[in-house]
């Protein structure tokens, strides 16, 4: 009986661990969010918000369906606190009167022209270096090892990693920490949250963009 | 003042013959110069001299007290690059260091003494630092240059801090000694005199009218009575080192032992004066005089020899090598002085921006110089001139950071004040507006009439509207001003 107390005793002790998850209690404690500046969105995201330190990944049905303004609030947020943001080789031109619209302090945005074998390198080096506040990248072709790396860079260097990728690749697995998908209805935009750390069961969740 | 008198009493020698070892030393050897038709002996070696050979003597009579003399001609340029290296060396105990030929070089170390600890320690490391030249050296210091020169002559390491004593031991120095011109000392001579001291005691006038005012203006410098002017050692403006291989290098591997060598002379220079490099310039020697310059420029000066050696290797290895390199060049023009960033003590953000310029500079390296830029607002209605890349990443604050953040700051505030009130505008604007496929499913706003730019050739009359696509996508999208065909996309709402 005494054995089994002590044992019982020794198991919280390893329990108490802060890596250690049980899947009985409460979503996690709220790790280091920013968050999104969309309320349903924050409701939905675990500890309510992009996570930093993480990749986040944003499959996209195809251009122009309000993938960029889910983040735009964040991105604005965070050049505002004086964090610099990079968007690393996007497919078209981010355009500075609306960047500057939503609330971004353009003296805070790196614009990186890579071609595409060095891309990922770029995103890895931003993410890593610890001096930027979210990284933006555009990897219409990335394997699961290339993505592990940059959420490895992005554990590093504490910064927001997006990736926007086309929505055939919610097929594949991801290292993401979070994945979300846009896609669009009748009704209008939608998103589905597809993987999120700390977060089971109501996964499938969706919210309406631009009702 | 305090000076310290480095004296390399065989330079001639030295610069000649480096290899000299124990066997060479034992064979008679000098250094000639002179006419062709009548060369004399400059500075012969320990072994020459055993045998009668001295300075000044002609060849002819050198060579019949010791046939075996084998002889080398002088060179002063050799002599003159060694003494600014050794000028170049002293030049961070001090920042007064002069060059007196042919064979001295003179330091100041009175304002150096607290912090190198003392004179005893700061002479121990000039000479042991002087000694890895390779040359032999004495070293004597003195109030004055010129007495100090005439004590590392004479009498090899005294040290005498103040003038009376220096006064004293430069009385007992023998007139040969003193670094006179020959006919004063010949007639100094022939009137019996033989020590400094003689002279000394001398009445001015006298001594004026018998060895020139020269050479009495030299006695008194020496003495601390008649102030010394000496050209002050300016370090180089510009950097610049060559290294030979004997064979055909065609790896970049292979490139980058001696391309970090180059560097650490480059950084050990910066350090020296106290600067830093923005721009310089590696060149690979190829055979018959062909070569290839890379040119390697930085956003903000460095001076720390790793970063310098990873930015300069990632560019060489982005070259493809086009025959194989014999010699490698370094050469760095504009050395500007280098700023180290203040931070405010109480800015959250000082880690962070510590690690953006080496992340800039490594992106730069390997992506191409002109990889990143901002983004910049500017006050047109056209949309694809309301906006425009920013040539280069603004640095972070140099100082005087007070200054330029309040230039920041306003340059800020003239930025948001150029944003010219409009419409929605998308997040994506398209290079190049494409023509739209099909019909808009739906107009969502609009229409926006844009018209401008009469007065520069890219007239625009337009009506922009946000449109939906059949596909669900928002875009902006125009048509000819008035019609509500030929649709062209120019924008997403992403």
């Amino acid at each position: 009986m005494r054995a089994r107390l002590r044992n019982e005793a020794a198991l919280a002790d390893v329990l108490r661990h802060p890596g250690i998850w049980r899947r009985s209690a409460a979503a996690r404690p709220a790790a280091d969010i920013e968050p999104s500046g969309v309320a349903e969105l924050d409701a939905l995201l675990p500890g309510g918000g992009w996570p930093r330190g993480a990749l986040t990944e944003i499959l996209i049905e195809q251009d122009g369906i309000g993938e960029c303004s889910l983040v735009l609030p964040a991105l604005a947020a965070l050049t505002q606190a004086k964090k610099r943001i990079v968007f690393v080789a996007p497919p078209y031109i981010p355009y500075a009167p609306a960047l500057v619209a939503a609330g971004i302090d353009l003296s805070q945005v790196v614009h990186i022209d890579a071609n595409a074998a060095d891309t990922h390198w770029t995103a890895e080096q931003c993410l890593r270096a610890g001096c930027c506040g979210a990284v933006l990248n555009w990897l219409p072709k990335a394997d699961y090892r290339q993505l592990r790396r940059l959420q490895l860079a992005a554990e590093t260097g504490a910064a927001i990693g997006f990736v926007f990728r086309p929505l055939h690749a919610a097929k594949e697995t991801s290292p993401a920490a979070l994945r979300l998908q846009v896609t669009v209805r009748e009704s209008g935009p939608r998103i589905d949250i597809l993987k999120c750390r700390g977060r089971f069961g109501d996964a499938t969740q969706a919210i309406q963009l631009r009702a | 003042m305090l000076w310290a008198c480095l004296r390399f009493p065989q330079l001639a020698l030295d610069v000649v013959r480096p290899d000299a070892d124990a066997i060479s030393s034992r064979t008679p050897f000098a250094v000639i110069d002179g006419p062709l038709q009548r060369r004399h002996i400059v500075l012969p070696n320990a072994a020459a001299h055993k045998t009668g050979v001295h300075c000044d003597q002609p060849l002819t009579a050198a060579r019949a007290l010791c046939p075996q003399l084998s002889t080398a001609l002088r060179d002063p340029g050799a002599e003159r690059q060694a003494l600014e290296s050794i000028a170049a060396w002293a030049y961070r105990f001090s920042a007064e260091v002069s060059i007196a030929d042919p064979d001295a070089v003179f330091v100041e170390i009175g304002a150096s003494l607290s912090l190198f600890g003392g004179i005893a320690a700061l002479e121990r490391r000039l000479r042991g630092e002087a000694a890895a030249f390779g040359f032999a050296s004495s070293l004597a210091i003195a109030p004055t240059a010129a007495g100090a020169r005439v004590l590392a002559t004479h009498a090899d390491g005294l040290v005498i801090p103040s003038i009376l004593p220096l006064t004293n031991a430069l009385g007992s120095v023998p007139i040969r000694a003193s670094g006179l011109d020959e006919k004063s000392i010949d007639a100094l001579h022939g009137m019996g005199f033989r020590l400094l001291r003689d002279l000394f005691r001398l009445p001015r006038p006298e001594l004026a009218r018998r060895i020139g005012p020269d050479a009495l203006d030299r006695l008194d410098r020496m003495r601390g009575i008649a102030a010394e002017s000496l050209l002050r050692y300016r370090p180089r403006d510009r950097f610049e080192r060559l290294l030979e291989f004997s064979f055909g290098i065609e790896s970049h591997g292979a490139l980058a032992f001696p391309l970090q060598r180059l560097i650490r002379g480059l950084a050990t220079f910066l350090v020296a004066r106290d600067g830093g490099v923005q721009r310089f310039a590696l060149v690979l020697g190829h055979e018959r005089g062909a070569s290839t310059r890379i040119e390697i420029g930085l956003l903000a000066p460095r001076r720390d020899a790793q970063s310098l050696f990873e930015l300069t290797r990632t560019r060489l290895e982005r070259i493809q090598l086009p025959a194989p390199v014999h010699a490698l060049t370094l050469r760095a023009d504009d050395l500007p002085p280098l700023c180290p960033l203040h931070h405010d003590l109480f800015d959250a953000h000082r880690g962070e921006e510590l690690d953006w310029p080496r992340l800039a500079e490594r992106l730069r390296a390997r992506l191409g110089d002109e990889a990143l830029r901002g983004l910049r607002c500017v006050a047109d209605h056209r949309p694809a001139r309301a906006w425009r890349f920013a040539t280069a990443v603004e640095t972070p604050a140099q100082p005087p950071a007070n200054r330029t953040r309040a230039v920041s700051q306003r340059k800020r505030n003239t930025q948001t004040a150029l944003v010219i009130n409009t419409g929605m505008r998308p997040f994506w604007l398209l290079g190049k507006p494409i023509v739209l496929r099909g019909e808009p499913a739906q107009i969502l706003a609009g229409p926006e009439r844009i018209e401008s730019g009469w007065w520069d050739d890219h007239d625009k009359r337009r009506d922009y509207y946000v449109i939906e696509t059949s596909k669900g996508q928002r875009a902006w999208a125009f048509a000819p001003a008035g019609s509500m065909t030929q649709w062209t996309l120019h924008g997403w709402f992403a």
